[in-house]
């Protein structure tokens, strides 16, 4: 493999962590939940995932846990937000934090232990295409499920009524409700959704991309998939490039330190962040695109009686 | 004939009381299929409570809800829906990053290319066209009320409720509607009619039920009654009415001057200024007219000093004949501003703080603070003034501003604001969702002010409001303004061909002036 071609296949394979976890959040948030504790559901089914991959050698297995387990934190956060209506930024903070601090706890016997991760998916033809087949047909399963789920997402969330009923609910939950929607149900959906997608991401991020567990080893992920969503203005295919892009950061920092530019590690490590700083300003400045995308009501609570 | 016939819809005894408030108490209503019905009253009487109770928005209290003679449990928007009962809200409940037919998809089962086809069909029988692509922020007041009356009509209707429909529309769209109804009518749909307005219910509907504090005090044939007697059923006593006369001691110099002003909104669904001139004069009242969402929100805020433009020439704002560019709220008041805005919760008051509070937010010049610390003495004496003044019911000025009604609240603000003795007044929708007593007694203030020399702009979307009290008026539509009209010399209509923009040409003219 040719450090060109590691480059572009490594892009892909971490740009999984970002479109896997940042796809849930959108769901989540064109229903109108801005859950902010995808980075703690993302360590905790790390663990987990991890764990449970040690425990019974089962990829699959470890998959499966920790989306559930990724459904429980998110559940946890629904719960809180959405029927004991309490603020969903400091909800989804409080929640995150606390599922970081009980990712430590689940991983802390297998602190520095590693797996074997599963062996790419070979299809023959394509993946012996020479440069074409290394970077893009000899990537793992879930590179391609990742795929497939944007363009799925995106169907949904445009082309049918099951889409137009969670952007209803972001946009007026009040007249969702009086269309005989129930935001409620929408909404508890919706975030399990985003539940279940940062479990796959973490899955993913401890069994196969990285597989190893460390305590924070999601390092900030997480709130770059939240960042991604503003950063593609609630739009799939954007969210999908954007991914892209800081997957090709994240495989930056690593040919440059390993080409050995005299370039301090901590400044590529925060290159992403920056970037995302950077870019959110931008976009921020631009008010129409804001506007015409992000779901009206992000972030706020629905008591489902009309104030008078 | 009616009566020999069942009642499509039968409401015995019911009752919704919020918190200590009965807003709608044993109310008894029938309707039948074929007629059109009016719910008459003022704001706060209940209307729009027994709406939300019919459509099953709310649930009743007690009392019982009977549909072609069958008692109805769990009554709720889908089985109304399923059973025929469609809704058009005052506040539209559409949603604005969706297309027209996106929005109807929600409600209603069908391919896309099929829910397009009966729209346009729709459209076509009852003569309410809509492109159904279009996306719903790029449409007006009117061309949304369309999107919410064809999804109703999309279903198999035997009900339609509209919610004070005309509130939003220009006169001349009045008639469109009033034509699409006749017909529904025709076609056997029974149609419940909220409104307040007299004249419109005399003319479209066969019967009136009238509210009063959530009690129903009547049900008459409105055409068999004056408006003088359904005014009297309504408000319990008649309204006294406004000595209207022209102002006498116009100032010879401009107070308030906006000069060929245009500003760029950053906000897509929001209108952009375009060459607006405009000016108010001591001793007058000028009104701006308009459906809102026409640039009301943006001049005003150009006025107010909320927003502050700095692309703008210092001569396209003056006060008191100096430009006021860049100056900010407080330096603007410091000249002799004030400004009462619409949303009197959260713009004109902060909800949770006590009226006391609330007039030290506008008045604290007027000797409230030493070096900084309140005088608790000072502030509360200028509340009560205002409170016995403009006769604001409160529990006292200790009481905060969101336990006060909305006419109340506004009165109180209003208060507020001419205690400061403005030289400038600047009100938006002086009384919106006031009761008819308060607003009587806020344009009898707002005349008395003239009369003592102030300069009063009032922006509101009330034509009659604007007769009763302006001595000149202007439209804004798509944020242009009209040449300046002198109340006494124009029409309804005229003001109607202006907000429709069937005036165009002359507009244009008054632009290139």
């Amino acid at each position: 493999m040719t450090p060109l071609e590691f480059f572009l296949s490594g892009t892909m394979s971490a740009a999984t962590v970002f479109l896997l976890a940042a796809l849930g959040e959108l769901v989540a948030e064109k229903s109108g939940m801005l859950n902010l504790g995808v980075e703690g559901m993302m360590a905790i089914s790390a663990a987990v995932g991890f764990v449970v991959t040690y425990q019974t050698g089962s990829h699959i297995f470890g998959f499966s846990i920790a989306a559930v387990a990724g459904i429980f934190v998110s559940l946890i956060f629904a719960l809180v937000s959405i029927t004991f209506l309490a603020n969903q930024v400091a909800t989804g903070l409080a929640v995150g934090i606390l599922s970081l601090g009980v990712s430590a706890l689940i991983g802390k016997k297998y602190e520095s232990l590693t797996i074997s991760a599963p062996d790419p998916i070979f299809i023959p033809g394509l993946s012996d295409i020479p440069f074409i087949g290394a970077v893009f047909f000899q990537q793992n399963i879930v590179v391609y499920c990742a795929i497939l789920m944007s363009v799925m997402i995106a169907f949904c969330l445009n082309k049918t009524r099951l889409g137009l009923a969670i952007r209803a609910c972001g946009e007026n939950p009040k007249a969702a409700e009086a269309l005989s929607y129930s935001v409620w149900k929408i909404r508890y959906g919706a975030v399990a959704f985003g539940g279940m997608m940062a479990g796959f991401a973490g899955a993913y991020a401890s069994t196969i991309y990285t597989p190893l567990w460390a305590d924070g080893m999601i390092a900030g992920r997480g709130w770059i998939a939240v960042a991604l969503v503003v950063f593609g203005t609630w739009k799939t295919s954007r969210i999908f490039l954007g991914a892209y892009l800081f997957g090709m950061v994240t495989l930056g920092e690593l040919v440059v330190q390993s080409l050995g530019f005299a370039v301090p590690s901590q400044f590529l490590t925060a290159m992403p962040f920056v970037i995302t700083i950077v870019v959110l300003a931008i976009i921020s400045a631009d008010m129409s695109r804001l506007r015409l995308h992000a779901p009206y009501s992000l972030g706020e609570t629905y008591d489902g009686s009309e104030s008078r | 004939m009616q009566n020999e016939q069942k009642p499509l819809l039968s409401l015995s005894q019911l009752t919704k009381i919020y918190g200590s408030l009965a807003a709608n108490d044993l109310i008894d209503l029938n309707v039948f299929s074929g007629s059109i019905h009016a719910i008459l009253g003022e704001n706060g009487a209940g209307k729009s409570t027994l709406m939300k109770l019919v459509y099953g928005v709310e649930t009743p209290d007690a009392g019982e809800i009977h549909w072609n003679g069958q008692k109805v449990n769990n009554w709720n928007p889908a089985v109304a829906r399923r059973l025929g009962i469609g809704m058009v809200f005052q506040h539209f409940s559409l949603f604005e990053t969706l297309s027209v037919v996106e929005n109807i998809a929600l409600t209603i089962e069908g391919s896309r290319p099929e829910l397009i086809e009966r729209i346009r069909k729709i459209g076509a029988d009852y003569q309410l066209e809509i492109d159904p692509m279009a996306m719903v922020n790029s449409l007006s007041v009117g061309q949304r009320q369309r999107v919410e009356i064809i999804r109703c009509l999309m279903q198999d209707l035997k009900l339609l409720i509209l919610d004070e429909p005309t509130s939003v529309l220009p006169p001349q769209h009045v008639g469109a509607l009033f034509d699409a109804l006749r017909k529904l009518q025709n076609d056997g749909v029974a149609i419940l009619y909220i409104s307040h307005k007299l004249e419109e219910i005399r003319e479209l509907c066969d019967v009136a039920t009238i509210l009063r504090d959530g009690k129903v005090t009547g049900t008459v044939d409105p055409n068999q009654s004056t408006a003088q007697e359904l005014a009297t059923l309504m408000i319990g006593r008649s309204i006294p009415k406004i000595d209207r006369h022209d102002s006498q001691n116009k100032t010879k110099s401009e107070v308030l001057a906006i000069r060929n002003l245009s500003v760029k909104n950053l906000d897509p669904f929001g209108a952009d200024l375009r060459n607006c001139n405009l000016n108010v004069f001591g001793g007058e009242i000028v009104g701006i007219a308009g459906v809102s969402g026409n640039g009301q929100q943006e001049l005003g805020r150009i006025i107010s000093g909320e927003e502050l433009n700095s692309d703008l020439n210092p001569s396209s704002i003056e006060m008191f004949g100096q430009s006021v560019k860049g100056k900010g709220v407080i330096e603007r008041r410091d000249l002799g501003f004030s400004f009462v805005p619409e949303e009197r919760l959260g713009r004109g008051a902060v909800p949770s703080m006590s009226l006391r509070q609330n007039s030290l937010l506008t008045a604290f010049k007027k000797g409230m603070l030493k070096k900084g610390f309140i005088q608790s003495d000072r502030v509360a004496e200028y509340t009560d003034q205002c409170i016995s003044e403009f006769s604001v019911k409160a529990s006292g000025s200790s009481a905060t501003a969101n336990s006060l009604s909305g006419g109340n609240l506004q009165k109180f603000l209003v208060g507020r604001e001419l205690c400061l003795q403005p030289k400038l007044l600047f009100l938006s929708q002086p009384t919106w969702g006031v009761d008819v007593g308060s607003a009587n007694e806020i344009r009898r203030k707002l005349i008395n002010l003239r009369d003592a020399g102030v300069a009063i702009l009032v922006v509101s979307e009330e034509l009659e409001e604007l007769f009763e009290i302006t001595d000149r008026m202007y439209v804004l539509r798509s944020g242009s303004l009209s040449p300046s009209m002198k109340t006494s010399e124009v029409t309804p209509d005229e003001i109607g061909e202006y907000m429709i923009g069937e005036k165009r040409e002359e507009m244009d003219h008054a632009i290139s002036v």
